[in-house]
């Protein structure tokens, strides 16, 4: 990763954690094009041949490898959309890291908008983790259109952690997933807006067949005068259970609608949903405060904890 | 050593002002045991939130160690050695056992470290240490991690606002030991503890009876135990809790 600049490599370590080559399989994608791949025996990654992106195909019974695939923007105006599919085999076991970081230094918008298509084999367990991230102080906007769409097979797992913290000034983030027999979706959602962003955030998942499960949980803070929508719907189209829950902290002029909801169109299904929007509790900074932070430190602390 | 001259508190309640501390003095010396008892609404906890800064006396002064801190803010008074243990711990989401202990403690403390002050307060380090302050807990697991948030602190003065209040007996007796750790420590240390215990009574070096936001009665503990035991607002232990048995004392 020696060709990339600092802060490319800035924004690779925010959004996936990554400071050296990352082991295993992995696809770097730098200012609209590929830099950088790695393939394994059983984790292959191909260039699409018609439109923006790749194809991730990971061989049944594939067992504790990894996959990362991040994205930096450091040019000013770059707007694009990608298109990666991952086809994953039965019975593995596997970690996915995605993630896009911008840097906008100069005053045309840039935009990524990354579609991912999670097409999950038989039994297999995945662990999706994505962050977002912005950074740079040029008056061009950060946008990131996020768009996952997760085709669950039977007894498949997957653990979505998708964390947007700081600097994106725009995003429109849609989730989608469709769960078989037994399989279970476990979605933990992390979002921090400040100054004048905007952040919409939207989940559909449809659990069609019998033991199918999600638990759909979003914890976010929005700041300064940002907006956050979070609409979280559970479909139960079978025997099936589901718990969709928001839980906000909302602070300085901040606003935000929360609208879990939930549709049930079988008589077996067990859905349950809950929203929770409030200011930091005055006896929670007051605790900190007598353990010797001051205000600021002690709402700090509470931040992280909450979005940790 | 702190201070308190004249220290009176008054807030609006139902449109018409109410005093509820009156021009209040005390000296509490270093490494002294002090418990504030006395009837319920009698001005104890408001007396406790006035020393940590929670509260802003609306007369008088306080100093600790000579230094006047009368409106320093809670920060400050945290900053400068004062402790204050909560009638009703806090909950926090997403904050762990470990996150509190170390921002008490104001650095990165080892594990281990924070063990020691779980043990402390009777609580099994292991099964603690990566829970989080949240309602998942008991209000007795609670009670106890209050107090050992205070305990990583190792400040000059602590204030404890009723802490039997919701823990068992085993809790109690091992909050009497810790209480007396805190006492005979190397560091010069007072303790103020406000409780309606007979057992927590029994350990003061000095008992002040507060009531109806005056020092009604204040002496050593041989002096004002044998005044007050059988008052309504001094308690024994359950006699079933005595024997054995888990109560809420």
């Amino acid at each position: 990763m020696s060709e990339l600049s600092n802060v490319q490599l800035q924004l690779l370590k925010e959004v996936a954690d990554l400071h050296e080559v990352p082991e295993g399989a992995y696809n770097l994608r730098s200012n609209g094009k590929s830099v950088s791949r790695n393939t394994t025996a059983n984790i292959n990654i191909l260039t699409k041949t018609e439109g923006s992106g790749i194809d991730i195909h990971i061989k049944d019974g594939t067992v504790n490898e990894s996959v990362h695939i991040p994205v930096v923007l450091s040019e000013s105006g770059l707007q694009e959309t990608v298109y990666n599919d991952f086809y994953i085999g039965d019975n593995c076991d596997v970690l996915i890291v995605a993630g896009c970081g911008i840097d906008n230094c100069g005053t045309q918008d840039s935009e990524h908008d990354g579609i991912h298509r999670f097409y999950i084999g038989k039994n297999s367990k995945i662990r999706y983790v994505e962050k977002h991230y912005g950074s740079g102080d040029g008056s061009g906007k950060r946008i990131l259109n996020p768009v996952t769409e997760v085709y669950m097979s039977e007894g498949s797992t997957m653990e979505m952690e998708m964390v947007q913290i700081k600097g994106v000034d725009s995003t429109h983030r849609t989730t989608l997933a469709e769960l078989k027999r037994n399989a279970k979706l476990i979605v933990r959602e992390r979002l921090m807006t400040h100054g004048q962003q905007n952040a919409v955030s939207v989940y559909k998942v449809m659990l069609n067949e019998e033991g199918s499960s999600a638990d759909v949980v979003s914890r976010s803070v929005a700041r300064d005068d940002s907006y956050q929508k979070l609409d979280l719907c559970i479909l139960g189209n079978a025997d099936c259970s589901g718990h969709t829950e928001c839980d906000s902290i909302i602070m300085d002029n901040g606003r935000i609608l929360a609208v879990p909801s939930l549709e049930a169109n079988s008589v077996d299904a067990q859905l349950v949903h809950e929203a929770a929007i409030g200011k930091i509790a005055g006896e929670q900074l007051i605790k900190l405060m007598t353990l010797g932070l001051t205000e600021q430190e002690a709402e700090e602390q509470i931040i992280n904890g909450f979005l940790k | 050593m702190l201070e308190l001259k004249n220290i009176s508190f008054g807030a609006d309640s139902n449109g018409s002002y109410k005093e509820i501390i009156r021009d209040i003095s005390l000296t509490i010396p270093d490494n002294r045991f002090v418990v504030i008892t006395g009837p319920n609404g009698g001005g104890k906890s408001t007396l406790a939130k006035l020393i940590a800064g929670i509260e802003q006396p609306t007369g008088g002064h306080m100093l600790l160690d000579g230094e006047d801190i009368t409106n320093k803010s809670i920060t400050e008074k945290a900053r400068l050695g004062i402790g204050f243990a909560f009638q009703q711990p806090v909950r926090f989401k997403g904050i762990t056992v470990l996150d509190l202990l170390r921002i008490a403690a104001g650095k990165t403390i080892s594990v281990s470290e924070a063990c020691d002050y779980l043990s402390e307060v009777g609580l099994c380090a292991k099964d603690y240490i990566n829970r989080e302050v949240n309602a998942s807990l008991s209000g007795g697991e609670l009670k106890r991690i209050e107090i050992a948030s205070v305990l990583a602190r190792n400040v000059k003065l602590a204030v404890f606002d009723e802490p039997e209040a919701g823990i068992d007996l085993w809790s109690f007796k091992n909050l009497i030991r810790i209480f007396e750790k805190m006492r005979t420590g190397n560091i010069q240390r007072s303790v103020i503890v406000i409780s309606h215990q007979e057992r927590i009574l029994s350990i003061a070096d000095e008992i002040i009876v507060l009531a109806d936001g005056k020092v009604s009665k204040y002496g050593t503990k041989d002096e004002i135990l044998p005044e007050i035991i059988g008052s309504d607002h001094v308690k024994g232990v359950c006699p079933k809790v005595e024997e054995g048995g888990n109560c809420d004392v």
